[in-house]
């Protein structure tokens, strides 16, 4: 990691510490000293903000696994004793439970952020494909965790969510066995689901660390999208700039987190999981958490006539269309990987982009559209409205992102992150 | 700035978008219409009157069918009764215990720390005695059938059109059984036809008629007395932790705005020599 520490202690203590494992110098480096561009908007909260939120659902989590039972008998039973014996227990519940839409929602923005102002782009291609990486153990975490209370729709959409695997040729159905433990949906697999909640959340710790190691090597992008070039004109000790900015920024989600705790604790959540799971009685209408609607929307887009579908498949021979629907589904964060060479511009920031600009907002509202439309019975109009969202997905970040990247005549930037800092001043 | 606001319209743009698209799960019947709980909104309390008074409806009407295996006699006292008219009130109850000394089950009368005793020993019983449909046990009746008993917000991320709050729907349902089906529908042998049940078909006969209980502090039963309290009774059977998550829900956000505020203010000073 770059960044020096001209570090020096009168303690006796620290001294000795530091001489043997250089921890303060270290904090000292990369928290306190760690040089970071001063021209950072609040859409750059969002990365500590999802530390946080991280922390929270990993301390709040540990405190419900002392109380969870992880039986198909009990489970159901052991979260209502959370929720009414426990001290405080619906308290960590909701927390738990709403952590995991705020992680969400805050890790979107994130992500949403890094493609406007083009983080992804070199030399900050790991880093952000690491970040992919903890988007995608971030859904197996909240996919296995929503099964645990044993609900109508934990059993369901695990059921469902499990099954796509067996549309892989071959090993499908070896998956899919190895996911349940047998040959249903039951205590086995509520048993692994909860083995692995458990552990997939250390897993995203890592790669957190991971993230914040690439980051600290080049440093944050910044809305000009222009490199550091002067770090006494351009950047600010993290500590106390970014510190006290990221705490007021903390500040305003922990009032937005609490709303949704203590007034509306049940509103990402459906109603038919707090029926007991009942394998025998199928819900009129499964659906997955709100997080994963525009995913469970691309996969349900592949029905056997959609003319992607018939072109993936040459026509139908290659593969079924419930396979083609969970590749795509896969791929569509998976795509994401590549979005540093897909995007071949040379300039960062959309702030200087106007095409990439105009069509980055046209991508959002086609994400919106496909959580909307996942969240739907597809009937009518919404199927097709799916599959052109769907079409549009991938039309963007494979074709649009790379032509644009070639056709558009980026706006003149400024010579320095000072000089766009003056500039604005002025 | 520009892209603030950018960003708020995007979302404002979606908030409606998701309002306006409202389509019905297919199945479910029509939603009910909104009634003004006591314990709405952000300072709703439950009505310990109501709440007593749909104890009573439960026990003399609901609790020969239905169970509520998550109350136990203690929590009663949330309904404003003392520790010993809660004894009292569990000593009514006959309860399995054991096995003892010689190995015999015995029956026993409840204690404030026994489980509210079910109907019928399990659901096979239940569905024999009921034409074959066991009724639901009642426990998490409101959160399973609406979007909680209390939400302050009453539209839900999943359903758009929003669910119905879980009091208003139980309140629809047991007022809304029509004495003859419409002409076009078919009703099955043995079911009884519900303005709200979803698919409107319902195994339950209607439970509630004008005088049904007679209520101990006086108040008149009609039908829809009756139907109110009973949800009133149940929204807390769901949410027994509302009162208190609401009056902490206060306290915590007025100190998170304080914060907050301070923390504005303190980011203000700190980056004030920058510029």
């Amino acid at each position: 990691m770059s960044g020096t520490s001209n570090f020096q202690s009168n303690s006796r203590v620290v001294n000795w510490i530091e001489h043997r494992l250089p921890v303060f110098s270290f904090l000292d480096s990369q928290l306190h000293q760690y040089p970071t561009p001063k021209n950072l908007n609040y859409f750059w909260n969002f990365g500590s903000l999802a530390g946080i939120v991280l922390v929270i659902m990993i301390v709040s989590g540990i405190t419900l696994a002392m109380h969870y039972t992880p039986h198909v008998d009990m489970a159901f039973g052991s979260v209502e004793r959370i929720m009414r014996d426990v001290n405080s227990g619906w308290l960590i519940r909701y927390i738990h439970m709403n952590g995991a839409s705020m992680f969400f929602i805050v890790v979107y923005i994130h992500i949403f952020r890094g493609m406007y102002y083009g983080s992804y782009k070199a030399p900050r291609e790991i880093l952000w494909m690491i970040g992919i990486f903890i988007l995608l153990a971030m859904m197996a975490t909240a996919f296995m965790g929503y099964v645990l209370p044993w609900g109508q729709m934990s059993f369901w959409g695990a059921t469902v969510i499990t099954n796509l695997f067996s549309a892989i040729p071959l090993v499908g159905e070896w998956i899919v066995q190895l996911l349940w433990g047998g040959f249903v949906v039951d205590n086995p697999t509520l048993n692994r689901f909860f083995s692995l909640h458990y552990l997939l959340p250390f897993v995203i710790v890592g790669l957190v660390f991971l993230h914040l190691w690439a980051l600290h090597m080049h440093h944050s992008n910044n809305p000009t999208g222009v490199e550091i070039k002067d770090e006494k004109q351009d950047t600010i000790p993290f500590h106390p700039y970014y510190t006290i900015k990221d705490l007021y920024g903390l500040g305003i989600m922990l009032i937005f987190f609490a709303f949704f705790i203590f007034f509306a604790p049940n509103y990402f959540g459906h109603p038919d999981n707090y029926i007991m799971a009942n394998s025998l009685v199928t819900p009129p209408h499964i659906v997955p958490e709100w997080y994963f609607l525009p995913f469970y929307a691309i996969l349900r887009a592949f029905t056997s006539d959609y003319w992607v579908y018939q072109v993936m498949s040459l026509g139908g021979w290659l593969m079924t269309a419930k396979l083609a629907g969970v590749i795509a589904m896969f791929a569509s964060i998976l795509v994401l990987l590549f979005l540093p060479w897909l995007d071949r511009s040379r300039v960062r920031s959309s702030k200087y982009r106007p095409m990439n600009r105009f069509f980055f907002w046209v991508f959002v509202l086609d994400c919106i559209i496909l959580g909307w439309v996942g969240g739907q019975a597809p009937e009518g109009a919404l199927v097709l409205i799916g599959q052109i969202s769907t079409f549009w997905y991938f039309f963007h970040i494979i074709i649009i992102v790379p032509l644009i990247s070639v056709l558009e005549r980026p706006k003149p930037l400024p010579d320095s992150i000072a000089a766009s800092v003056t500039q604005a001043a002025e | 700035m520009k892209m603030t606001k950018t960003l708020t319209a995007i979302a404002l743009g979606a908030a409606i978008l998701t309002g306006a698209g409202a389509a019905q799960a297919s199945g479910s019947g029509p939603k009910a219409p909104s009634k003004d709980w006591s314990f709405n909104g952000i300072f709703g309390t439950y009505d310990r009157a109501a709440l007593q008074r749909g104890f009573q409806v439960f026990r003399n009407v609901c609790a020969s069918c239905h169970s509520l295996d998550l109350i136990a006699f203690r929590n009663l006292e949330a309904l404003g009764y003392s520790e010993d008219e809660v004894k009292a009130i569990a000593a009514n109850y006959e309860v399995q215990d054991g096995p003892n000394e010689e190995g015999d089950m015995f029956t026993r009368p409840a204690t404030p720390a026994d489980r509210w005793p079910a109907p019928f020993p399990n659901a096979k019983a239940a569905a024999a005695s009921n034409g074959g449909a066991a009724p639901p046990d009642l426990s998490l009746i409101a959160k399973a059938r609406g979007s909680g008993g209390d939400s302050a917000i009453r539209v839900s991320m999943l359903q758009p059109s929003g669910f119905p709050l879980g009091a208003d729907y139980l309140h629809a349902l047991l007022t809304g059984y029509e004495e003859t089906a419409p002409a076009d529908f078919a009703l099955p042998e043995g079911k009884y036809y519900n303005h709200y049940f979803p698919g409107h078909a319902i195994s339950m006969a209607p439970p509630l008629y004008e005088d049904a209980v007679e209520y101990e502090d006086g108040t008149k039963a009609t039908t829809d007395q009756l139907a109110s309290d009973v949800s009133t009774f149940l929204a807390w059977a769901s949410e027994p932790e509302l009162e208190h998550r609401k009056n902490l829900g206060i306290k915590v956000i007025l100190f998170l705005i304080v914060l907050t505020a301070m923390l504005y203010a303190l980011k203000r000073r700190i980056w004030s020599d920058l510029h």
